[in-house]
């Protein structure tokens, strides 16, 4: 295979609630929900940004990184379980917005958290077999938690754009491997507002059997082994589940260390484990080798086994990096935050 | 503003695409399909700003029509684009950090919707340059 | 083109004229206009309707011919015209009564303005407001009106430094005259307190800085000026009616604390009347805003641009003031119907010259000119009328 990462693009708005804020609110104990998550804060969007606003954000970082042509791009998919509108794509509003339209192809993917891995393998194939120059994956979410469940301390907001091509990379994809079944841990019907899970079912079922057979799978494929990788990162739902399927699978803390944003972030859902997969480009060297693993209830897993270029010293400051966008954040109290998630109504 | 109104101004209002009359040199944003300067003699081109520009002015909204009733308060200015024409939007920022003279760029974000079962409109929106 | 007169005015209360309707108050300013000109019905040759939204406020288009017919003029076939212009639309139904007269195509003419702005909720009325913006580069991005005129305060407050409590100026005093006008929607005292401690609408813009919604008409029969005598023995004299045209949209305005349509109509007016700011006894402006009759005084000449903002707190714009502006308590205290207050405003100066504005008479008042704004300055009307011809 000769695809691989061209560029790519984050964006996580500025606001930021701690979980202490939402704990006081549902009289909970927030030092052992932050001992049990792993998970601080968590990023909260502006009242008039949503998953099409973040994703356009997210894409045009990703154009002006490496100086990409948009009309370049041949195929475009937002992954989002936060998708504004129930029929109509997201994608159309992000290609137009980028200058991509109208010679490309799109369309908009849900597959819970790992929407936005399946858009780049989409694009890996797309590339590959010369249908397409470039092809742009993006995850972006702003995911509901139901008020005082517990997916509501992380439950956030964040967008993360790849364009995928021959030339040029920054990253080389050397493999990918898939590993799904029908699981349902977590889901939400039409017209809900918020999703439901299977509380605990959710881990052993879902998460831990779908990362793990994915990871395993891929390194036996290759025929790699942890300690054949600089970075790894993994789905990270909250701090806990990637920290623990990391040590099952023989990586180390270190491994795992730069990816692992949601402490401060929160999960970004489609965006999650993209967006560690950024953090680890903002600072990965030439010939690193990285290992991602995404997860997406319902339920399957995309493991990844990329190897960063020399181009990456290149492009890596023409676009603000995941420790920027996590800097100078804005603390807001629950109210402002319920006003931000339209848990008010007028 | 109904579906077709917006589609018509779609590209101006998520792109900043406004036109420039390449007869005398004049940049204009809102576009306009008529050079005001040289009318009939000008030579009408799209164009594409570059988003940085300057609060030329500014007010906090406290009490707005229907649809922005949700955003209240929210800070409404004018921006000069640094090519030079002006245009009205909103600035995302704290209300203690606005001032006329702040350098700011663009954003793109939701400028409305009608109603919950009704189209999503989005556009340009600025925020500080610094950011 | 002929001299004209007005020979009769009519106004009805302006207010929240719940038991009224659209049909009902314009007929009842247009029948105390014609009985205080003393015509029969008969010989009205033009009906001029100034209304801005009858189609968002009561859902009514085809205002002209409602208007003709509930007049008791539908038999007699006369025109009738509705004309819109925003908030200038009543100025711009008497220009257009003007020019029929003056060019010889009619000889009786009534021109009215009206407004029904309450018989929807506040925030239809906001939108319907904001449509004399531009809707979709004003509009779409929240601009409302009061934001408009607040980020015109602003920018008049940062490089003329103007204060909020000159601004605040502005609003007691009209409300103080609007204290001598029976028909005025507000008759109470305000202090400086009261606007500065009221709600903020658009920063600086507090609720009391910002002009009530009204229902009102108002109505005045134009005559040539040979024929006047007949009809009374004070006619007031149109001597300039003047309009002109801005940028719709504020952002567009090459110096935003102009409106530079009202520079260019008073220019036009001053030329018209041979005459110069210095000989206008007293005005009624369009105060829309405070910062609008701060804007307005500069702009048609009475004071220094920059300086308005002194004259309200001074007295200089008081009765018995150098320059009285708004006896009539203007749009902030006496209301503003929108399709109307142009008229009303001509009503006002007929009154005044007339000697017969009670309480608020200005000793001596010999020309009083009129200002009436579309929108943020996209039309600007100006009158200037005179007791002698």
């Amino acid at each position: 295979m000769s695809v691989g990462i061209v560029s790519y693009g984050v964006y996580i708005p500025r606001y930021r609630i701690k979980v202490e804020e939402i704990a006081k609110v549902w009289g909970a104990n927030a030092n052992s929900i932050i001992d049990g998550l792993m998970v601080y804060e968590k990023s909260v969007p502006d009242m008039d940004e949503d998953t099409i606003t973040i994703a356009v954000e997210a894409a045009r970082y990703a154009i002006n990184r490496a100086g990409i042509n948009p009309q370049k791009i041949g195929a475009l998919y937002t992954g989002s379980e936060s998708h504004p509108y129930a029929v109509k794509p997201s994608s159309t509003v992000v290609a137009e917005a980028v200058g991509a339209t109208p010679d490309l192809t799109l369309a908009d993917f849900e597959f819970a958290c790992k929407a936005g891995t399946a858009a780049i393998q989409t694009c890996m194939g797309m590339v590959d077999s010369d249908m397409i120059e470039l092809g742009m994956a993006i995850g972006s979410d702003v995911s509901q938690g139901a008020p005082g469940d517990a997916l509501e301390y992380t439950a956030a907001a964040g967008g993360v754009a790849y364009i995928i091509g021959k030339k040029n990379q920054v990253a080389k994809i050397e493999s990918t491997y898939s590993f799904t079944t029908d699981t349902p841990d977590f889901w939400r019907r039409e017209g809900m507002p918020y999703p439901e899970h299977g509380g605990r079912f959710t881990g052993e079922p879902g998460y831990f059997k779908h990362v793990t057979s994915a990871a395993q799978g891929l390194m036996k494929r290759m025929g790699t082994k942890p300690s054949d990788y600089d970075y790894a990162v993994f789905h990270q739902p909250n701090g806990k589940f990637p920290t623990r399927v990391a040590k099952m699978l023989g990586f180390t803390n270190e491994q795992i260390k730069p990816g692992l944003v949601v402490p401060r972030l929160g999960n970004t859902y489609s965006g999650s484990c993209m967006m560690g997969l950024a953090a680890t480009l903002d600072i990965a060297k030439p010939e690193d080798r990285i290992f991602m693993t995404s997860f997406g209830s319902g339920a399957g897993s995309d493991a990844f086994s990329f190897e960063v270029t020399d181009k990456i010293e290149k492009i890596r400051n023409g676009a603000p990096s995941v420790e920027k966008m996590l800097a100078n954040p804005v603390y807001i109290n629950y109210a402002t935050y319920a006003r931000h998630k339209g848990k008010i109504k007028l | 503003m109904s579906v077709p109104r917006f589609w018509r101004r779609l590209k101006n209002l998520y792109n900043l695409i406004g036109t420039h009359c390449k007869k005398c040199g004049g940049f204009y944003y809102p576009p306009r399909n008529m050079c005001p300067r040289c009318r009939r003699n000008g030579v009408i081109v799209p164009f594409k700003y570059k988003g940085t520009g300057e609060v030329v002015t500014f007010t906090i909204v406290h009490s707005a029509a229907k649809d922005y009733a949700m955003l209240t308060p929210y800070i409404l200015a004018i921006i000069k684009l640094d090519e030079g024409p002006r245009l009205t939007s909103q600035v995302i920022c704290s209300h203690e950090d606005i001032h006329i003279g702040m350098k700011v760029k663009s954003a793109f974000r939701k400028l409305g919707e009608e109603s919950d079962r009704g189209m999503i409109y989005y556009g340009t929106k600025f925020i500080p340059l610094e950011n | 083109m002929r001299d004209v007169a007005i020979i009769g005015v009519g106004c009805t209360e302006f207010g929240e004229l719940w038991d009224k309707s659209f049909r009902e108050i314009f007929v009842e300013a247009g029948v105390s206009a014609i009985e205080d000109a003393n015509v029969q019905g008969g010989k009205i040759d033009a009906l001029y309707v100034g209304n801005m939204s009858g189609g968002r406020f009561i859902e009514q288009e085809h205002l002209g011919a409602l208007i003709a017919d509930y007049s008791g003029l539908a038999s007699l076939h006369i025109p009738s015209t509705r004309v819109e212009a925003a908030c200038a639309s009543g100025g711009l139904a008497l220009r257009q009564g003007i020019i029929a007269v003056a060019s010889g195509y009619h000889d009786i003419v009534i021109a009215g303005g009206a407004e029904k702005m309450t018989d929807v909720g506040v925030e239809t009325t906001t939108d319907a407001l904001a449509a004399a913006a531009d809707r979709e580069w004003e509009g779409i991005m929240g601009a409302t009106f009061p934001g408009l005129y607040a980020m015109i305060a602003r920018l008049h407050m940062h490089k003329y430094g103007t204060k909020q409590e000159q601004l605040a100026a502005v609003a007691v005093k009209n409300h103080h005259n609007g204290t001598m006008n029976p028909k005025a929607q507000f008759q109470n005292e305000i202090s400086i307190e009261t606007v500065l401690n009221s709600v903020m609408v658009a920063d600086p813009l507090r609720v009391f800085d910002c002009s009530p919604i009204t229902d009102g008409a108002s109505a005045v029969v134009l005559a040539p000026a040979e024929i006047a005598h007949k009809f009374t023995d004070t006619p007031i004299y149109v001597k300039a009616s003047a309009q002109a045209s801005g940028t719709i949209s504020l952002h567009d305005r090459p110096d935003i604390t102009t409106l530079d349509a009202t520079v260019a109509a008073a220019n036009r007016a001053y030329k018209m009347a041979k005459t110069t700011p210095k000989d206008i006894d007293f005005a009624e402006v369009h105060d829309c805003f405070t910062i609008a009759e701060i804007c307005a005084i500069e702009d048609l000449g009475f004071v220094k641009k920059g300086e308005g903002g002194e004259a309200a707190e001074s007295g200089l714009t008081a009765i018995g003031g150098k320059i009285p502006i708004n006896p009539s308590g203007g749009l902030k205290a006496c209301g503003h119907p929108v399709g109307a207050t142009g008229v009303k405003q001509a009503v006002e100066i007929t009154l005044q010259l007339r000697g017969e504005a009670g309480k608020r008479q200005i000793d001596g008042a010999e020309t009083g000119l009129t200002h009436n704004v579309g929108g943020s300055g996209g039309t600007a009307v100006v009158h200037i009328f005179g007791r002698e011809r």
